[in-house]
C-alpha cells in the first residue's frame, strides 16, 4: 500500500514537473502573444496542481491528513484565468503583432483611435 | 525512489524557469515580459512545494502560496498599468 502511494505521488510529481516544462517551451516556441498567453496558463495550471496533489498525497502518507494545500491550488485555479484575461487584454490594447486578423472592436483601443 | 524522482522533477523545473527568463529578457512587448513573469512566480511557487516534499517539511507550502499571490498581485497591476497607464484609479 505505501508502495503504491509512493508511485501515485512519484506520478504527480513528474506529470506536474513535465506540464511545467513543456508550458515554457510552448512560452518560448510560439509565435505571438495571444498563442504564447495559452503555453503558461493551461500548463503550469495543470503543472502546479498535480505538484500540489503530489505533495497533499505525500504528507497526508506521512504525517495524518493535511489539506491545506488545496488552498494553494484553489488560489491558483482562479487566479490563473483572471491574469491571463487581463493579459490579453492588455496586449489587444497595445496592438500586438498577431498571425491572426485581430477584431476590429475593442473597449478602449478603438475609442481611442476614433477620438485622434 | 522519491528522492530520485524529485532531483528529476527539480532539473525539469529548473529548465522551466531558464526558459521563462530567456523569454522575460528577449520578449518582443512588454505584454510578454509580464506573461514570462507571472510563469517564473507560478514555476518557482512549484520548485519551492517540491523543496518542502523533499525536506519533508508541510509548511513550506505556505512560502509557494505567498509567491503565488504576490505573482498574482504583480501581474494584475502591471496588465492594469499597461492597460490604463494608471494602477489605481
Amino acid at each position: 500500500m505505501s508502495m503504491l502511494i509512493d508511485l501515485l505521488i512519484v506520478f504527480f510529481l513528474l506529470l506536474g514537473s513535465s506540464f511545467a516544462l513543456i508550458g515554457s517551451i510552448g512560452l518560448v516556441r510560439l509565435p505571438d502573444i495571444f498563442a504564447r498567453l495559452h503555453g503558461p496558463t493551461k500548463a503550469t495550471t495543470l503543472g502546479v496542481g498535480s505538484i500540489l496533489l503530489g505533495s497533499i498525497l505525500y504528507f497526508s502518507s506521512r504525517q495524518g491528513l493535511s489539506l491545506q494545500e488545496i488552498l494553494a491550488l484553489l488560489f491558483l485555479f482562479m487566479t490563473a484565468p483572471v491574469s491571463a484575461q487581463l493579459l490579453s487584454r492588455a496586449a489587444l490594447h497595445r496592438r500586438c503583432d498577431s498571425i491572426a486578423r485581430l477584431p476590429e472592436m475593442d473597449d478602449g483601443a478603438e475609442k481611442k483611435s476614433g477620438n485622434s | 525512489m522519491l528522492s530520485v524522482v524529485i532531483s528529476i522533477a527539480m532539473v525539469l523545473l529548473g529548465i522551466a524557469l531558464l526558459l521563462n527568463a530567456w523569454r522575460l529578457f528577449r520578449g518582443p512587448d512588454a505584454t510578454d515580459r509580464i506573461l514570462a513573469l507571472d510563469t517564473l512566480y507560478i514555476n518557482s511557487a512549484a520548485l519551492i512545494i517540491l523543496y518542502g516534499v523533499d525536506i519533508g517539511r508541510a509548511d513550506f507550502f505556505a512560502a509557494a502560496l505567498l509567491i503565488a499571490l504576490f505573482g498574482f498581485v504583480s501581474t494584475m497591476a502591471l496588465a492594469k498599468f499597461l492597460l490604463r497607464g494608471d494602477i489605481i484609479e
